[in-house]
């Protein structure tokens, strides 16, 4: 019996595949780590020379002034505060979205309309136009009723779109139809079927569009610069954008309280998504088909 | 094929009517009126406006600035969704194959999704500070003198990394979620059938993974087109000037700080147009290749 | 065309579960052996370690001269038919079958000539030109055999390739399986759980049961003289009946019933197995059965009672006027099976 050369326990291959992995999560991270590093320094220090390898004490003190500290003319955009119109937004519009969305995704599916096929195509079609490409009319719109600055003009126009109205339809069509069938002789009628049955064989898909809307609505920043002006309803990542002039224009950027408000600003978000990451994924794949 | 359904009449079309309100309101309205703005050209005082036909259109046609614009668009949108599909596919590949850590690799590449763009861009524009941000002075030592925001190309450049390092994590959660729906004895088939690693990706892996990838492609081109935003307007830090910028921050810019609505509007339907071309190729692509299963 | 070795070929999961014990057998070139046994037994994973689909935990591997244990599966000279047929979604028929030939450096003259040969075998000259998903069930079943023939390899595995189809397909195909092996001569290695398939095409059967094997032999072998209890009643449909028996100067009796004469030293408690058909109905015979139901199984009966407060089935032919009530039978000779009754080893 020959012997043949046997396969070395210890691969090339699997040690490049780890190198790839390894790199490739460093590049992903290494920004983050940077801004954290520099919220541990006094605004000094990071003036002068920038992000190093270093970690300083002044983490909390940062922190304070991040939450609590307004610049800004009213001193209204408290990390705080922005923090709280934040969380009302992502909510908001997450909510909304579910609700209209499983409510018009039912009717399409579950009755017999004249015109459903009409109303899905109108539905349809708003999947062609992004807000940034309708921008100023909408602008226009929301200044004429009166909803500048108002949260409900943050959030109802963000929802005008059929992304969650298209999940839903597709996942109820996926459902047995005999379910409808078996609720009708059970006497169930339309509401009893959708709040008996429907909704809570639609658990994990609305959990899995919460947390994608969620993150949608927490992220907005295009919307938000357009419609607020008011320093009380600054979102996080609307206050960015005083945070960048913060740095150009002072004779101490606040590096610190700076990059705090950018980390608090992604932090919500990236922990929804890490820990619930199974249902994110689910929503995001099944949702685009 | 019929389905069973309820047959009350009133009940959809008040479910139905919350949805289509908010729509015809915010976004059917707004539409219609930048179709009807771009044909009109408004008194920068506010005091009406004079019907100009397609003259908005034919001067966008001649203006340098939007040409620019238009061909940073495209070249941006290239190069951006060139890079974070390659990456991104190289990723997922990996992470597949390997056996021991595959879910902190996921965790670790993909947690980037939740990041805001505008984020993103503040920690781009502090990586490419002047004096001392690091990728600067990396590059100093290479002989490339940085500037963001002055030179073109530097601040070109900041754009695509940025942009590329935002959309990676989406590109490699369906790349990943696509290999891992190739069945386990197709893979098999194919170790018993090929002794080459490589030639089995490109002769199996690969070919299956086509209907992820074009989806992928129009997904990242819309990416790159329309929320790219909030790295744009943070990176020139507010002050377009002569940075480079895309066509929809043009849109922006053009229309609420320049007030020239009337040729806002045109460079929004000229948009609209595209993306209502790209979705009708992506739904005929897309329906002509899901024939595997 | 080649013998296969496994030597103390044992499987181990990293997390600890043992799938398979060691295991020793030769397979000599050209058999058809038939792995069997109930979900879990550790079958396939047998199989896989023969393909190099799982790694082999212990012992050592040969595939004619060569061992193979840390040779990709690709270069070990096998081809394989998959349970759900795994071809390749987006290449033809014909593509599919020659895919394992193009990347071997074979001419592309030479590939279309053996596609053309095992397409003509296995009827698939109409459908050279499909894809997969255009094929039924049996099309794409026969298209898999192809792909594998095309390679000539040294070994077949088969791994459940008939569970995905519908029962008359099975019958057909498994006749036409071992049709082809017989003419190809390769050497074959089949997977299933369905004990007809192993007593009908196997040369030879290996019964396993939670990663052991219970026994190897030919399907005479192993229907007749079962090696444990497990095999006993795993082949043969109806099963064996098992029966509390002892063993009472020199006597078998179950309950207080004498059967036969027993052929053994031991004495005791016992485990007694008679096969349905070995009990004959017979007037004069010296043992009584109560019946209480009878099965009509179209081209026999079976008939369900209890002998010596036990239960037992008893296989008549389908003209028999027999009905509930007592009756009396005699066994065939040779009709008892002795096993211990703790082990459920075979005594005699």
């Amino acid at each position: 019996m020959t012997k043949s050369t046997p396969r070395k326990r210890f691969k090339l291959s699997v040690v490049v595949d780890h190198a790839v992995l390894i790199i490739g999560s460093i590049f992903m991270i290494a920004p983050v780590l940077m801004l954290l590093q520099m919220t541990t320094m006094p605004d000094l220090i990071n003036m002068k020379t920038g992000p190093i390898l270093m970690i300083g004490d002044q983490l909390d003190d940062n922190f304070y002034k991040a939450m609590f500290k307004a610049d800004g003319f009213s001193g209204a955009n408290t990390g705080m505060r922005m923090l709280w119109n934040s969380m009302l937004l992502g909510l908001g519009f997450a909510a909304g979205k579910i609700i209209l969305g499983m409510m018009a995704a039912y009717a399409i599916v579950y009755f017999r309309m004249r015109f459903a096929t009409f109303a899905f195509w109108i539905i349809f079609t708003t999947l062609l136009l992004p807000l940034e490409v309708r921008i100023l009319p909408s602008y226009e719109i929301v200044q004429r009723l009166g909803m500048l600055n108002t949260y409900q003009g943050l959030i109802i126009p963000l929802i005008a779109s059929a992304t969650a109205t298209f999940f839903f339809r597709q996942y109820f069509r996926s459902i047995p139809e005999e379910l409808v069938e078996a609720a009708r002789i059970d006497g169930a009628g339309p509401f009893k079927f959708f709040v008996d049955i429907l909704v809570p064989l639609s658990k994990t898909m609305i959990a899995a569009m919460f947390i994608i809307m969620f993150v949608y609505g927490w992220n907005q920043y295009l919307w938000p610069t357009m419609i607020t002006t008011e320093e009380n309803m600054f979102t996080l990542v609307r206050g960015i954008k005083q945070i960048t002039q913060a740095l150009e224009g002072t004779n101490l950027p606040e590096y610190g309280r700076a990059n705090m408000l950018a980390l608090i600003a992604i932090l919500p978000p990236v922990l929804i998504v890490i820990f619930f990451q199974s249902w994110f994924v689910k929503g995001l794949t099944e949702s685009d088909k | 094929m019929k389905r069973a359904a309820f047959t009350h009449r009133w009940i959809p079309i008040l479910l139905l009517v919350p949805q289509i309100a908010i729509i015809g309101i915010f976004f059917y309205w707004p539409a219609i009126h930048a179709l009807r703005s771009s044909f009109y050209l408004q008194d920068p005082f506010g005091f009406g406006e004079t019907f100009v036909g397609m003259s908005n259109y034919l001067s966008l046609f001649k203006s340098a600035a939007y040409g620019r614009a238009a061909i940073f668009t495209v070249g941006f949108t290239l190069i951006v969704t060139f890079l974070s599909l390659g990456i991104a596919l190289l990723l997922a590949v990996k992470a597949d194959k390997v056996l021991r850590g595959a879910k902190t690799y996921r965790t670790l590449l993909m947690w980037v999704y939740a990041v805001a763009p505008p984020v993103a861009g503040v920690m781009g524009v502090i990586m490419f500070n002047q004096s001392w941000g690091p990728l600067s002075d990396f590059f100093k030592s290479l002989g490339w003198d940085f500037v963001l925001g002055v030179h073109y190309y530097d601040t070109a450049f900041a754009m695509v990394l940025i942009a590329v390092w935002k959309q990676i994590p989406v590109n490699f959660i369906f790349f990943l979620s696509g290999l891992q729906s190739i069945p386990k004895s197709v893979r098999e088939a194919a170790m018993i059938d090929n002794p080459s690693a490589a030639g089995r990706f490109w002769d199996v892996t690969f070919p299956l993974l086509a209907p992820t990838g074009f989806f992928l492609l129009i997904t990242n081109i819309t990416y790159s087109l329309f929320d790219t935003f909030g790295i744009i307007d943070t990176v020139v830090k507010g002050e377009p000037g002569n940075n480079p910028m895309t066509l929809v921050y043009k849109v922006y810019v053009d229309g609420f700080r320049g007030n020239d609505l009337g040729g806002s509007s045109a460079q929004s339907v000229i948009l609209m147009v595209l993306v209502l071309a790209m979705t009708v190729v992506q739904f005929r692509l897309v329906e002509r290749r899901i024939h595997y299963t | 065309m080649a013998q296969v070795s496994l030597s103390h070929i044992s499987k181990t999961y990293p997390n600890g579960f043992v799938a398979v014990q060691p295991a020793s057998f030769d397979i000599p070139d050209g058999e058809f052996v038939v792995l069997v046994g109930p979900s879990g037994c550790g079958k396939s994973s047998m199989l896989r370690m023969i393909a190099g689909l799982e790694d082999i935990s212990g012992g050592d591997l040969h595939i004619g001269d060569r061992l193979v244990n840390d040779l990709d599966p690709a270069d070990r000279d096998i081809a394989m038919v998959f349970q759900n047929y795994a071809l390749y979604p987006h290449m033809t028929v014909r593509k599919n079958m020659g895919y394992g030939l193009k990347n071997r450096k074979i001419g592309q003259a030479e590939i279309d000539r053996k596609v053309t040969e095992a397409s003509a075998l296995l009827n698939l000259d109409d459908y050279l030109d499909r894809k997969p998903s255009q094929l039924s069930g049996g099309q794409r079943q026969r298209v898999a055999m192809g792909r594998a023939i095309v390679r000539d390899p040294a070994l077949f595995l088969f791994d459940e390739p008939l569970s995905n189809l519908d029962a008359k397909l099975r019958n057909q195909m498994r006749i036409e399986i071992k049709a082809l092996q017989r003419r190809l001569g390769v050497t074959a290695v089949y997977v299933t759980h369905d004990q007809v398939e192993a007593m009908t095409m196997a040369d030879r059967i290996i019964v396993m049961n939670a990663g052991r094997i219970e026994q190897i032999g030919t399907p005479s072998e192993v229907y007749n003289r079962p090696a444990t209890t497990f095999v006993a009643s795993f082949m043969g449909a109806p099963p064996m009946n098992l029966m509390d028996g002892h063993i009472d100067e020199g006597q078998t009796c179950v309950g207080s019933l004498p059967l036969a004469p027993a052929h053994t030293q031991t004495n005791g408690t016992v485990t007694v197995g008679i096969r349905p058909e070995d009990i004959v109905p017979d007037a004069n015979g010296p043992l009584s059965i109560d019946v209480t139901l009878v099965e009509e199984l179209g081209a026999h009966r079976l008939l369900h009672g209890t002998m010596g407060g036990q239960e037992i089935s008893v296989h008549v032919g389908k003209d028999s006027p027999i009905t509930t009530g007592e009756m009396r039978v005699s066994l065939k000779p040779n009709a008892i099976s002795l096993f211990d009754s703790d082990t459920g080893m075979r005594i005699a």
